[in-house]
């Protein structure tokens, strides 16, 4: 009985709905369609926002408290002021120029003058980009990236770098070395654009090579030249407050679901498999970096837990997007004991002070995460190619790709980075007067002290 | 009147406390310091590099007692913070020229 009344009821509804006419249906249909739209766009937007705030975050407070722990008391400002800074210059360059020289179209190496004070960014979406979202939105995202990279290199030549220089020099590299390589990697037309037509596609998801390379080998140039801090390697330095560090570290990997599965640039299952890639790969690395330390020291530590999680977010940044979540792991498992054996073997061969492991971290975990994502790279993960992506996928000549890719980011932060630190130097100075770094940087460049607990 | 300066270690800092209030001593002046004797340090591994720690974390006691007290302080001090091994510390005694209470201007051994 009640099926015939449901039939009778569709076969009524139906045939008023025909009978209205062509026209009145055509009109609905696309009320829908553009309800539809509304709503996707609405939940990417709202997801690029949240993202785009997580990965502020991560510079501040998480780098900032990451890096302030681990220097001594007496630089813990000045330590602190480099990330923060940045979070105001960076984002005027950005707005003036910087943007524009990223996604705009130029040449293979570096955009052009468009989008030169954000002309024309607005609500509009950039269907090369991100066609759901305001461009104005992803053109904030991408800021924190833009953020987040120059501040990295700050652990290089930490506790010892005058800070007009340190400005100086922070404009100069996202100039020289961040625009170029971000517009090769994620701009159109960049050389390396594996989306968007570049010669040689390299697969940088979230920005293993135009972040971490870049950064991280400019951290070693800055460290060799530099030179090592006063007292280096006799008296110890140790973290004066492991406890900021922790929160700094967490904040890092709390934020790092922006940095990677919003480069998704949408609320998508690909920002799922992103989200889950890079949360295996830090506690697969955290796991490893404890586990190789508890054998070879006999201690655990917490700073080795929290430089692991590092070292694993910032190998699988290339691969979030491409990768299934267990090779994500095995990604996480390499990049703890490959860290751990750089900055505790490597670093002490050769000497060189890298004093919070830019290098031993960024760097190289950067370079691993690469590589490894040209033999774990799926198209099953990331349907938005629909050749062969890695290893996995039947295409080793990947692996060639992000060879080049990485090979390009090293070369450019060695060479950018010997040019400015050179002008630099001559202009202004760049290592801080013996005097001022003995005193420490938060007296001697900012006449504050963190700790005034007797007040 | 004499002035009692005892290093020890810092774990035993409580046991002497209790000790000193047992047999009516009650004010003291407590610091937190670093050093060593013939205490040998530690070795920490900080990313790969060996370190020689060889400041040690010590608790400074101070009091000034009477003259008379002083055979009992010195017994019932180091009792109390002796564990028997190399590191418990060491203990001092100087002649106190004057005291004074600041509240009420005692002086002498009234103002202890």
């Amino acid at each position: 009985m009640q099926r015939n009344h449901v039939v009778s009821l569709l076969l009524f509804v139906s045939a008023t709905a025909l009978a209205q006419g062509p026209q009145d249906v055509g009109t609905r249909l696309a009320a829908v369609e553009s309800s539809v739209k509304a709503a996707q766009s609405a939940g990417d937007n709202s997801w690029m926002l949240i993202s785009s705030a997580l990965v502020l975050m991560m510079t501040g407070p998480g780098l900032a408290l990451f890096y302030g722990g681990l220097v001594r008391k007496k630089n813990v400002i000045g330590t602190m002021m480099q990330s923060f800074i940045l979070m105001g210059l960076v984002t005027v360059l950005w707005a003036v120029v910087g943007y524009s020289l990223v996604f705009s179209e130029g040449s293979p190496f570096l955009g052009g003058l468009k989008y030169l004070f954000l002309n024309g960014v607005g609500a509009a979406p950039n269907p090369d980009y991100a066609a759901t979202i305001p461009q104005q939105t992803f053109m904030v995202y991408q800021l924190m990236f833009a953020i987040i990279t120059p501040a990295l290199i700050s652990g290089a030549f930490a506790e010892r770098m005058k800070f007009s220089a340190m400005l100086l020099f922070m404009t100069l590299w996202s100039f020289l070395v961040y625009f170029p390589m971000a517009h090769m990697v994620w701009g159109k037309g960049g050389l390396l654009n594996a989306s968007l037509g570049g010669k040689i596609p390299c697969f940088d998801f979230a920005g293993g090579t135009v972040v971490h390379i870049t950064s991280g080998v400019s951290a070693l140039v800055c460290a060799l030249y530099l030179g090592r801090r006063k007292g280096y390697p006799h008296e110890p330095m140790k973290p004066h407050n492991l406890v900021l560090s922790f929160i700094g570290a967490c904040l890092l990997w709390v934020g790092w679901f922006g940095f990677n599965a919003g480069s998704a640039l949408a609320a998508s299952a690909l920002a799922t498999s992103a989200f889950v890639a890079t949360h295996f790969a830090a506690a697969a690395a955290a796991l490893s970096w404890v586990f190789v330390e508890w054998i070879r020291t006999g201690k655990p530590s917490v700073l080795g837990g929290i430089s692991g999680a590092v070292a694993g977010l910032v190998a699988i940044t290339p691969a979030s997007g491409f990768v299934k979540p267990f090779p994500a792991l095995l990604i996480g498992l390499a990049a703890g004991a490959v860290c751990y054996f750089m900055v505790t073997k490597v670093k002490s061969w050769f000497g060189y002070d890298d004093s919070l492991d830019a290098f031993g971290v960024h760097g190289a975990g950067g370079t691993l995460g690469a590589i490894l994502t040209g033999v774990f790279a799926t198209n099953l993960v990331n349907e938005g190619f629909n050749r062969p992506l890695g290893a996995v996928d039947g295409n080793g000549a990947q692996i060639v790709s992000q060879l080049v890719g990485t090979l390009i980011a090293w070369g450019l932060a060695i060479v950018g980075t010997l040019v400015i630190l050179k002008i630099c130097d001559w202009i202004l100075g760049v290592r801080a007067e013996p005097v001022d770094e003995t005193q420490g940087l938060d007296l001697s460049m900012h006449g504050e002290e963190a700790y005034n607990l007797e007040a | 009147m004499k002035k009692i300066e005892a290093i020890i270690q810092p774990f035993k800092f409580d046991d002497v406390k209790e000790a000193m209030k047992a047999i009516g001593i009650d004010g003291m002046t407590v610091t937190e310091v670093r050093g060593h004797g013939r205490q040998k340090g530690h070795k920490e591994v900080y990313r790969g590099q060996e370190y020689e720690v060889d400041l040690l974390p010590k608790v400074k006691l101070e009091m000034v007692i009477p003259d008379a007290r002083l055979d009992e302080v010195i017994g019932t001090l180091t009792r109390s913070a002796r564990t028997g091994k190399i590191g418990d510390g060491k203990l001092f005694v100087y002649e106190v020229a004057e005291a004074v209470r600041i509240r009420n201007d005692d002086r002498g051994e009234s103002a202890l």
